[in-house]
């Protein structure tokens, strides 16, 4: 009976703390809601409005209409049209569009013939997107009311298909550069979002505010060492993959560094935020993995950005980890250099600038 | 007329509903070693939070050093030395990595700073210790780095907020000789403590209570406030008398210590000892008119004086 009593003492001191301890009440409930929305409502393993542009090298109505046939599948949306097959390639590789659409001069006679219409340039480095678009390859095309029903007679698929960057379509292809972000977010926000609260919870603090040190210069100077902690992991993720997993960097070793310190630099100051909020050790770890998960399941790490709704996707644009899962496939898969992908780039850029001015902010020089 | 460091007027601290400091005015003359005598909670590391500009006063006006606190507390941080409760030393640092640290931190000079270093592992005894990690060290020499990294600047104010409350005597004594010396090289202290022969040892005393100030002055002066009011009780039942003489209209406090029963009168009694003697009216007793000891000040100062 005593047994019981104690262990009850436990259970009701440890229910009391839980219930006084808010944010760890506030996992509890957060956790399981976001994962029910993000898995249930938000994330559709049926790719859908994957962006795509037209080249129509034969201005002819036939292609308008094949191409509005394509459309209503909603298997993509149509965000532009280029002149040449370059043009479109180069937006490829630059991450605008995940294919393109390219219609032959001579598209009558390839009609008339039975021939493939058209070619899909895809970029086959997410498999998820290019398997939705390669299911389009042998789709029924109805041709316009000017040719009688049944006049094309496809003996050939309706496309032809062209895989960029991984034409075996291997998954580790894209999980490799995907892992890395993970990875680094993981890390380099939990480290950083201990740093200050360890001080605090040490003593250290209330030492460090009565010197001349500004708040700047401790947050910049906690954070430099974990630049190169981020470096020292991707070196290791993308050596292992190239080596293991035959990943091989498509890209440009500078853009490769271009696209990453600014992602590390995000990543930090993130955490430095995090570590001017969270009050215990504890609390700090909670919200990187609360912010882990939604870096996982967001990102385009899991399930295609273009798949997910509109709403988990301006969700996804306020988390450094779908930028940089962009830039970091981008020149690693693609062979897309920095200035492609400027856009991303500034604005972890920008992100790291406002996290590190409210972390400042935040971190007055007093115990108020 | 003496040279003031820190001059306080009004000081007054709220936190929510709590009031933690009430309105307390305070003059601390340069040079000396100036102690706040109170329990915990009677509001002393909150007061010198908010000299060395940790804490936004609620109300008051403080001048430290001639500088405006809160206001200039950044041109104040130069010239300050704090040693916290928790010593807020480096766990993972050794001795003289904790040291180098706070000099580069203060802005010394890679050179000055190794001198000044050597300097203070030598005067604080730790010059053997200088690669032993900050964890590994005991009570008393954790307290001594502590007091060479507040002083690694040379400052000319220095916080100690209970500084020697993890430390035993032998080693209190001997940090209280490093801070005499301090004292006697110009620099002014401001050492908080709970511990009575610690107090005794300031220059000057101010007795803090739930954040009012309760008496101030040197302890000779403090003790002969209390001249003629304490008696001495020797013999049997000592409980029982204690209840008596506590329902004694002249009495403000009676507390036994070991063998004696203490009691405090209230001012202005005539001849203390003979009327217990009258009160008490008990032969086995014997009674004796004693020197006051900063205990009874503290006691006699407060509201525990009332009749506990």
């Amino acid at each position: 009976m005593s047994a019981l009593s104690r262990i009850g003492a436990v259970t009701a001191k440890e229910f009391k703390q839980l219930s006084r301890d808010r944010m760890t009440f506030g996992m509890i409930v957060m956790i399981p809601l976001l994962q029910l929305i993000v898995f249930g409502y938000a994330i559709s393993t049926i790719v859908r409005n994957i962006p795509i542009a037209v080249v129509d090298n034969s201005g002819s109505a036939v292609a308008r209409a094949i191409t509005e046939q394509v459309r209503v599948t909603q298997v993509v949306t149509i965000v532009g049209h280029y002149a040449t097959a370059a043009e479109a390639e180069a937006a490829i590789v630059a991450g605008t569009i995940r294919a393109a659409l390219v219609f032959p001069e001579n598209l009558s006679q390839r009609v008339a013939g039975g021939e493939p219409v058209g070619q899909w340039l895809v970029d086959g480095s997410d498999t998820m997107v290019s398997s939705a678009l390669l299911a389009l390859r042998t789709m029924p095309l109805h041709l316009e009311a000017g040719v009688p029903e049944g006049a094309y007679q496809a003996t050939a698929p309706s496309f032809e298909v062209a895989l960029f960057f991984n034409p075996e379509r291997r998954s580790e292809v894209n999980i490799v550069p995907g892992l890395s972000v993970i990875i680094l977010t993981m890390t380099l926000v939990l480290f950083t979002a201990v740093a200050l609260v360890r001080e605090r919870e040490h003593g250290n603090l209330e030492l460090l505010i009565t010197t001349p040190i500004h708040p700047l210069e401790l947050m910049v100077g906690k954070l430099v060492p974990y630049i190169f902690v981020g470096l020292i992991q991707i070196i290791i993720i993308l050596g292992l993959g190239w080596l293991v997993f035959n990943v091989p960097l498509q890209g440009e070793l500078h853009d490769l560094v271009a696209v990453i310190l600014p992602f590390i630099a995000a990543s930090l100051t993130l955490g430095l935020l995090l570590s001017t909020i969270a009050a215990t050790q504890m609390q700090a770890m909670q919200m990187t993995f609360f912010l882990l998960l939604l870096s996982v399941l967001l990102s385009g790490f899991m399930f295609p950005y273009d798949a997910m709704p509109k709403a988990a996707q301006y969700i996804a644009e306020i988390l450094p980890a779908t930028h940089f899962m962009r830039l970091i496939r981008g020149v690693y898969l693609r062979g897309a250099t920095a200035v492609q992908l400027l856009s991303d780039i500034l604005w972890l850029l920008g992100f790291t600038g406002i996290m590190l001015t409210i972390a400042t902010k935040r971190f007055h020089k007093s115990l108020d | 007329m003496t040279e003031l460091a820190i001059r306080v007027r009004a000081l007054s601290k709220r936190f929510g509903d709590v009031i933690a400091v009430d309105g307390i005015d305070l003059e601390i003359p340069a040079g000396q070693i100036y102690g706040f005598l109170g329990p915990n909670g009677s509001g002393k590391t909150t007061i010198i939070r908010m000299l060395c500009g940790l804490l936004t006063p609620s109300g008051g006006d403080v001048r430290v050093l001639d500088l405006q606190i809160p206001a200039q507390a950044e041109t104040l941080r130069r010239k300050i030395g704090y040693m916290t409760q928790k010593f807020s030393l480096y766990d993972d640092l050794t001795v003289q990595e904790n040291m180098q640290f706070m000099g580069r931190i203060h802005g010394l000079s890679r050179s000055v700073a190794a001198g000044r270093i050597e300097e203070l592992l030598e005067r604080y005894a730790l010059s053997s210790m200088r690669h032993r990690f900050a964890s590994a060290m005991s009570g008393g020499q954790r307290q001594r780095l502590a007091l060479a990294v507040a002083t690694l600047h040379s400052p000319t104010l220095l916080f100690l907020d209970e500084p020697t409350s993890a430390v035993d005597p032998e080693n209190r004594r001997d940090f209280w000789e490093k801070l005499f010396d301090l004292s006697d090289a110009g620099t002014t202290i401001l050492v908080s403590t709970h511990y009575m022969d610690e107090a005794e040892r300031c220059h000057q005393l101010a007795i803090l209570e739930t954040g009012h100030l309760r008496n101030q002055g040197t302890p000779q002066a403090l003790l002969a406030q209390l001249d003629n009011r304490v008696v001495e009780i020797a013999g049997d039942n000592l409980r029982q008398v204690k209840e008596r003489a506590l329902r004694l209209p002249g009495v403000q406090s009676a507390a036994q210590q070991g063998v004696r029963l203490r009691v405090l009168l209230q001012p202005d009694t005539p001849d203390p000892t003979h009327y217990l003697r009258e009160q008490l009216a008990d032969n086995h007793l014997i009674l004796t008119h004693t020197r006051p000891s900063l205990e009874d000040v503290f006691v006699a100062s407060t509201s525990g004086g009332d009749k506990s």
